[in-house]
């Protein structure tokens, strides 16, 4: 009995973590799976564009695989009126980023500082901007600009943008400003820090971070922001006004190429943010 | 040479909250020392933030005067006012390190850079963070950082420091070392200290004057010493230490000290001024430690006498605290120190005699 039994007794502790360590294990396998999937859904498109720009497709058809090339890397420039939009459009997104940085931040500023008649409505405007369709925004800038009589072009665009990018670096920096004890900046006031100096030396470095992610997403947003812009271009031509222009008579690997290095511009920022941001050894 | 620092005339300050009118500080007068160690002590919302932000220019007053050694100062911005504070938050700048924090006020001012670099130096050895320049803020502990705090105030020599509950975020321990660092640091360099507390025990070690305020307004205003042995109000009675509050009718006064009698023996005598007369009831404050407890009947006491039941005894180590029912009032409050007593001097139930001597009681709110 006891040679039965001995077997047994040294086996059973070691079964229950055995299964509780199989069913970690399975639960880590699906996760594991999960995680890879849900990574390929979100990296896929962009794989398959950077994928095409290294398509070696003789003519405007760049929709097979025909081979490797690095061709088109140094042809990139080469259709006049694709690099013009893109250069409208990089210059339209700086100028939107630079103009609703400024006011964003200072309407951010206001907004989480003080109170004020009409900060309320205020920031209603800020989300109802943020929610608004871009259809109806795009329609009724046009409406408002042929009714003002002003021509279409790289202005309107950038007054357009800066409309819709404004608000998301105000919600942006208000929330910032919310989370900032008060007595920082009452301390340099009492240090002798007249209120310009205290905003520029004390607050603006504290919300810098906010500022500038408030700044990269007006860019983010401009760059890209097809409806609004197709609405208030006139005979402009932005990036995505040509790509949506000329996907009907095929899109050039020139295309993809440009896609990917704005990719990887923004994949940069982010790497260089989050290496900065990584939080400090305490002592 | 004005040896007043700060003063107050009529100072009062409402706020509007919900509609509604409140007094946050009352008409109050004040003056600080030049050079004192003067702490506005009392619970939260008495009004003695609200003094201090007044005196720092935070807040405008509704009414009175603000003077900085002398001169008008209601309306001056806080930017333009030669004193300093210390927030309860520390409000260090985060972004910059130890030495720019400290160095901020003086490149305000415009000093010249090596003379900011002596006067950093300096100041940081005198709150012992020697060698600590280029540590950012979030990198120091609680304590460290207070110390930064305080350095980057005090390199300044302003007519006064104003500390806003400067220790309420450090454990025990670290407040009782700072609060001793403090104390050194303030005679080190001379400067007028305005302290705001809550804590009564901060505020009797280490003030050389105490105003206890209480809803918007000054109770006292005093030494630790006579704060403590002579509240003036029942509110300060009760909230500067323990208090045992009596009350019963006046039987008679004679030279100057009341009798207070409670039938078969039972008197409480109290010193108290001409205005009380026979027959009107008095409130009587007698502190707990000033009070003897004995199981025998006191013999030839001329002092104050209740007899009574024990109905708790609590040991606290330096000294054992019995409660004791009699018919002056509420339950007594009597501690004995243990220096002498090995063993309880009696337990729940057992009839004592309570005797103090007539200097140990203080009439309450009479004047």
């Amino acid at each position: 009995m006891t040679q039965v039994l001995e077997p047994e007794t040294r086996q059973t502790p070691p079964a229950q973590p055995t299964a509780t360590r199989r069913n970690r294990l399975t639960g880590g396998r699906v996760l594991h799976a999960y995680t890879w999937l849900v990574i390929a859904w979100l990296t896929l498109p962009v794989l398959i564009m950077i994928l095409f720009g290294f398509n070696d497709t003789p003519g405007r058809y760049n929709q097979t695989w025909e081979g490797f090339t690095l061709k088109w890397y140094g042809r990139v420039f080469e259709l006049d009126e694709l690099t013009r939009a893109l250069v409208t459009s990089l210059l339209v997104a700086l100028a939107t980023m630079l103009i609703a940085g400024a006011l964003g931040t200072g309407i951010g500023y206001a907004l989480g500082r003080y109170r004020f008649r009409g900060s309320g409505v205020l920031n209603l405007v800020m989300f109802a901007a943020i929610s608004s369709p871009e259809l109806v925004m795009g329609a009724s800038l046009l409406t408002l600009f042929v009714s003002l009589g002003v021509g279409l072009g790289a202005v309107t665009i950038t007054i357009a943008h800066v409309m819709f990018s404004i608000s998301f670096v105000a919600v942006l920096v208000r929330a910032r400003v919310l989370t900032l004890d008060r007595s920082i900046e009452e301390a340099a006031a009492d240090l002798g820090a007249n209120p310009w100096t205290t905003f520029w030396r004390i607050t603006f470095p504290m919300i810098l971070p906010a500022v500038g992610s408030g700044m990269m997403l007006a860019f983010a947003l401009s760059i890209d922001d097809f409806v609004v812009t197709n609405f208030t271009a006139g005979t402009t031509t932005t990036f995505p006004l040509w790509i949506w222009g000329s996907t009907r008579v095929g899109l050039p690997p020139q295309v993809n190429v440009m896609g990917t290095l704005i990719f990887l511009a923004g994949v940069l920022i982010a790497v260089a943010a989050s290496i900065r941001s990584r939080p400090r050894r305490r002592v | 040479m004005n040896d007043v620092a700060i003063e107050l005339a009529g100072v009062h300050k409402e706020f509007l909250a919900h509609g509604e009118r409140v007094q946050a500080v009352r008409p109050t007068d004040l003056s600080v020392r030049q050079g004192e160690f003067f702490s506005l002590l009392g619970p939260s919302g008495c009004g003695k933030t609200t003094t201090m932000r007044m005196i720092a220019g935070f807040e405008e007053p509704t009414g009175g005067t603000v003077y900085l050694d002398g001169r008008d100062v209601t309306g001056v911005s806080p930017n333009k006012r030669d004193v300093n504070m210390v927030f309860q938050s520390y409000a260090l700048f985060p972004h910059l390190n130890t030495y720019q924090n400290v160095a901020f006020g003086l490149e305000r001012r415009k000093v010249a850079r090596d003379e900011i670099r002596r006067r950093v130096g300096e100041i940081m050895e005198i709150v012992s963070l020697g060698g600590m320049d280029k540590r950012s803020p979030r990198e120091m502990s609680g304590g460290q950082q207070q110390r930064v705090a305080l350095a980057r105030a005090l390199v300044n020599r302003p007519r006064a420091l104003l500390l806003d509950e400067p220790l309420g975020a450090l454990d025990l321990k670290l407040r009782q070392q700072m609060q001793i660092e403090l104390k050194r640091i303030q005679r080190e360099v001379g400067i007028t200290f305005v302290y705001v507390t809550h804590d009564q025990g901060e505020a009797l070690t280490m003030s050389d004057r105490i105003a206890v305020m209480e809803a918007g307004r000054i109770d006292q205003l005093g030494s630790p010493r006579e704060i403590y042995e002579r509240p003036a109000t029942r509110f300060v009675a009760g909230f500067i230490g323990t208090s045992n509050l009596l009350d019963g009718p006046v039987d008679g006064v004679e030279d100057g000290v009341a009798v207070l009698r409670y039938g078969d023996g039972d008197r409480v005598l109290v010193a108290v001024p001409e205005s009380v007369k026979p027959g009107g009831a008095l409130e009587v404050s007698v502190r707990p430690e000033k009070i003897d407890l004995s199981r025998d009947e006191p013999t030839g006491t001329t002092g104050s006498v209740l007899s009574g039941v024990v109905t708790d005894v609590v040991y606290h180590g330096t000294s054992t605290n019995y409660t004791v029912r009699t018919a002056a009032g509420p339950d007594l409050v009597v501690f004995d120190q243990n220096a002498y007593s090995a063993e309880d001097l009696a337990g729940p139930g057992d009839r004592v005699f309570l005797t103090w001597s007539a200097q140990h009681s203080y009439p309450i709110g009479v004047s």
